[in-house]
């Protein structure tokens, strides 16, 4: 699935566009980066409320698919252009993490 | 260093400077795998540098990550100058932090960084005093 695709079907905001294909394997939701650094696996994506530049290295060193930010908190734009260096897709909501995670496991991945 | 040492990877970290915290250990991550090394434990060791890192950041007034190679095992050298650490055997309980409410707004200070760094690695040594702080970890390949 493609990154325009994943937003579209969740109802996301694609923070800038990448011709990515996701592939979601697992979801971890936290705000604490120690505690997203040794729970969240390869190729899982992060449901946080953090915005600044260091969660792009946190989604880097763990080979996270994405990195969805809720509660339509503003990104930072040093974290977009991190990001865009990365190629590692962001996308925001004004949603509840709670209610990004429901969409996930109804879109399939558990 | 013995016969057995391949390589060293030297980073100087810069105190309180978030915007590039996690490039040394993103450094790492990226050799170790080009060389193929076992993607279990290039996380481990992702792992590792981070929390390392960032403590040098936000604890510190600077100091170096080094990530030295050998045939069967990687070490992570992690030393600082600064003021210490008081109690280690508290700051090795999960959850404890000195870190500034300034900090742990960004999400760091979880009181999870060197219980992690213990967690993940074979041997783990730490030594403080008032000049500052090293730590040396060993995971075997």
């Amino acid at each position: 699935m493609k990154t325009v695709e994943f937003a579209q079907n969740l109802n996301l905001e694609l923070l800038f566009s990448t011709d990515k294909d996701m592939n979601v394997e697992g979801v971890y939701v936290g705000d604490l980066l120690s505690i997203v650094m040794a729970k969240a696996k390869q190729n899982y994506a992060w449901i946080t409320i953090q915005t600044h530049i260091n969660i792009v290295a946190v989604a880097d060193l763990l080979d996270l698919s994405c990195i969805i930010v809720v509660e339509n908190m503003e990104v930072e734009e040093e974290t977009l252009e991190k990001a865009k260096e990365l190629d590692i897709p962001i996308f925001k909501t004004k949603e509840s993490a709670y209610s990004v995670a429901c969409n996930l496991f109804k879109m399939g991945i558990k | 260093m013995t016969e057995n040492f391949l390589k060293r990877y030297s980073f100087n970290i810069v105190a309180n400077d978030f915007i590039n915290a996690g490039k040394a250990s993103s450094a790492i991550k990226g050799n170790l795998k080009s060389m193929g090394i076992n993607a279990h434990i290039v996380r481990r060791i992702a792992i590792i540098s981070y929390e390392a890192e960032i403590n040098i950041v936000i604890h510190s007034i600077g100091g170096q990550l080094h990530c030295d190679l050998y045939h069967d095992k990687i070490v992570i050298t992690s030393t600082d100058v600064g003021p210490g650490i008081n109690d280690i055997e508290m700051a090795m309980t999960e959850g404890f932090s000195t870190a500034p409410e300034s900090v742990r707004e960004l999400g760091f200070g979880a009181g999870m960084g060197l219980p992690n760094m213990k967690k993940y690695s074979d041997d783990f040594k730490i030594t403080s005093g008032s000049k500052g702080t090293e730590i040396v970890i060993t995971i075997f390949l």
